[in-house]
């Protein structure tokens, strides 16, 4: 089981002291964050990705491998990529780049984001977002498990005898989420490549996703990769914590009031009944937590939103604090304790390369002397000379 | 014979309110043609009045409170509806105009409903025949032929009565039909439906669809026309 943080990158006025963060500050406080989430013994930290103010994360690969050249254990992630506007080529390259630079220690989430005008600035449209979002990972599938594609699609200029590069660290995948909550087609594809599916946990009435997390086990099953019990499931969660309930609902309320998403609606209390928001003492955080796996069953990741709404850079350290002292070390033994032993681990890069490669070596594509297209032959790869055709003799 | 659910949507605020008064009134002539034809009725008030603290939550996030869940839940067990409101500023009142574009599309497809409207001057009788029909037309309704309008005037008028009984009339013999039950029986999937939709009951997945095979590896191109199509067999 993973314990992480979310961001979504928002630069928001702190309405307590008035103060909006330069994109330069936000930019520094996430990355300290960051680091910090592995200081206090988080396993996970993601980013999100926008196109337009006032979020800063546009570019998730670049800062994550800034954050991996400062930590050691922490798994970087994203919450979400948008794998409808990117071009999945692209993505194929910059996540891959990504893997080798943090030597495995990241995993990607995909989502399609609900922006409809950013959908345009990228040669997209809204309307297509959900078969986009399928086929372009179907796509990326491919590009990331063989080395020469030949492939065309709807949305896409097609590919022939394209090579994504470089090939994924050890020639194993980043593992991928794929985030949804209420869009069966995205959990279908999920069950179907054996990949992860993540729930934001954040607004929607959980009997909703409830069901498409079943739905997702089930399928997981039928399409051979293991047991229900085996899918592998991430929930994401926000929480603001004090030593007592009073102190966190005193401090988080005019934030909560002012947040872009929710805020000037419900009251905080009635937004604490209807979602997964808890606010209070570390024990009261632990309890609603751990409500999330009695409704969904055992799960691999555990990601909280706490840096948004304008809270300060300060507080939210805090809060690492917080979290990595008082709340995920009892999580941590309480679910441990509760867990069923069929359930699987947390996905890592480790894992993935033993159960690809047993005790053997991982492979180590080395590509052969440039031959100007990769059109031509198989693979482009010294080690797979024998399937490469070679100009026709005459 | 059948028993019927009837629920009343009313969005008047005073207390005694006349639009209440008029729903009443006519929820009264339904369940007493209804028993005469040999159908119990049970009837459920939904005041939107009571909903109010619950509305910007549900407008700015479909988050619905519990009273709102209750009416939602009520609403998708009707049979019918008398949905009633106020008029302000020669509309329907903004609560009720609100409550109804929070539901899902399809909560209410093929009821039968009676529509009401109060106000103070007879000038705004045609809200209910110019507004109120619309929106329900837009929900896929199936709103009775007679509108019920009262301004301040009618309620003295016997000719108020008289509507009401024919209004209610219609109603009991839509109800008897069956038509909305025979339009989720038989034609339900034929409307837009969203997962989660008709009020959290809409939760069925297809498998069958272009949709789901391209989750499944597959394309959106014709396998005839695709020399890529990895489910082409070679």
């Amino acid at each position: 089981m993973q314990f992480g943080i979310m961001s979504v990158s928002d630069i928001t006025r702190d309405p307590v002291s008035g103060v909006t963060p330069s994109e330069a500050e936000r930019i520094d406080a996430i990355v300290k964050i960051a680091v910090h989430a592995e200081e206090v013994g988080l396993d996970v930290f993601a980013i999100g990705e926008h196109h337009n103010p006032p979020f800063v994360s546009s570019s998730p690969t670049t800062l994550l491998a800034h954050i991996g050249a400062l930590t050691e254990r922490l798994v970087l992630t994203t919450s979400t990529t948008l794998v409808t506007t990117n071009d999945p080529v692209r993505l194929a390259e910059e996540y891959a780049m990504l893997q080798h630079l943090v030597k495995g220690r990241m995993d990607l989430m995909l989502g399609r984001g609900n922006t409809a005008p950013v959908y345009p600035w990228f040669g997209q449209d809204i309307r297509q977002g959900l078969p986009l979002a399928l086929e372009n990972y179907n796509l990326l599938h491919r590009l990331w498990r063989e080395d020469v594609v030949d492939w065309e699609g709807q949305f896409r200029t097609p590919l022939q005898g394209f090579t994504s590069t470089p090939r994924p660290l050890d020639d194993v995948p980043p593992f991928v989420w794929h985030g949804s909550i209420r869009t069966p087609e995205i959990a279908e594809q999920a069950a179907y490549y054996g990949n992860g599916y993540f729930a934001n946990n954040i607004f929607w009435p959980k009997e909703h996703y409830q069901r498409l997390i079943r739905f997702y086990r089930q399928r997981f099953e039928h399409y051979g990769h293991g047991t229900q019990k085996q899918a592998i499931v991430g929930l994401g969660g926000q929480a603001f914590l004090a030593k007592n309930s009073q102190d966190a609902h005193d401090r988080f309320r005019p934030y909560f009031n002012e947040a872009p998403v929710y805020g000037h609606g419900p009251t905080m209390e009635d937004f604490e009944e209807m979602t997964p928001l808890s606010v209070g003492s570390p024990q009261e955080v632990i309890d609603k937590t751990l409500t999330f796996r009695d409704a969904f069953g055992d799960y691999q990741r555990q990601l909280f939103l706490v840096d948004h709404a304008g809270l300060p850079l300060k507080t939210v350290l805090e809060q690492l604090d917080l979290l990595g002292e008082h709340v995920v070390p009892v999580l941590r033994a309480e679910l441990a304790a509760r867990r069923d032993p069929e359930a699987a681990e947390a996905p890592t890069h480790a894992a993935l390369v033993t159960a690809k490669y047993g005790d053997a070596e991982p492979r180590q594509p080395r590509p052969n002397a440039n031959r100007g297209d990769n059109v031509t032959g198989g693979s482009p790869y010294q080690d797979s000379e024998t399937a490469v055709a070679a100009y026709p003799s005459l | 014979m059948t028993d019927f659910r009837l629920v009343v949507v009313s969005a008047g605020v005073s207390e005694p309110s006349s639009t209440r008064l008029l729903a009443d009134r006519a929820t009264q002539r339904v369940s007493a043609l209804a028993l005469q034809r040999g159908h119990a009725v049970t009837v459920t008030t939904v005041d939107l009045r009571e909903l109010l603290p619950e509305l910007p939550t549900a407008m700015s996030n479909q988050l619905l409170g519990p009273k709102f869940t209750r009416a939602v839940d009520a609403l998708v067990g009707a049979d019918a509806l008398v949905v009633a409101t106020p008029v302000y500023k020669a509309g329907a009142s903004g609560l009720f105009t609100s409550f109804f574009q929070v539901l899902d599309n399809d909560l209410l497809i093929g009821k039968p409903v009676i529509l009401a409207a109060t106000a103070g001057t007879a000038r705004h009788a045609l809200v209910v025949d110019e507004e109120l029909r619309a929106l329900f037309a837009y929900l896929r309704t199936l709103p009775v032929p007679t509108s019920l309008f009262a301004a301040t005037e009618d309620w003295t008028d016997k000719a108020l009565g008289a509507r009401i009984d024919r209004a209610a009339k219609e109603l009991v013999l839509l109800m008897e039909s069956g038509f909305a039950r025979a339009v989720k029986d038989e034609s339900w999937g034929a409307y837009q439906h969203s997962y989660g939709s008709a009020g959290g009951t809409e939760l069925g997945i297809e498998l069958d669809s272009d949709l789901m095979r391209l989750a499944t590896g597959g394309s959106l191109r014709d396998s005839d026309e695709d020399p890529f199509d990895p489910r082409r067999q070679v």
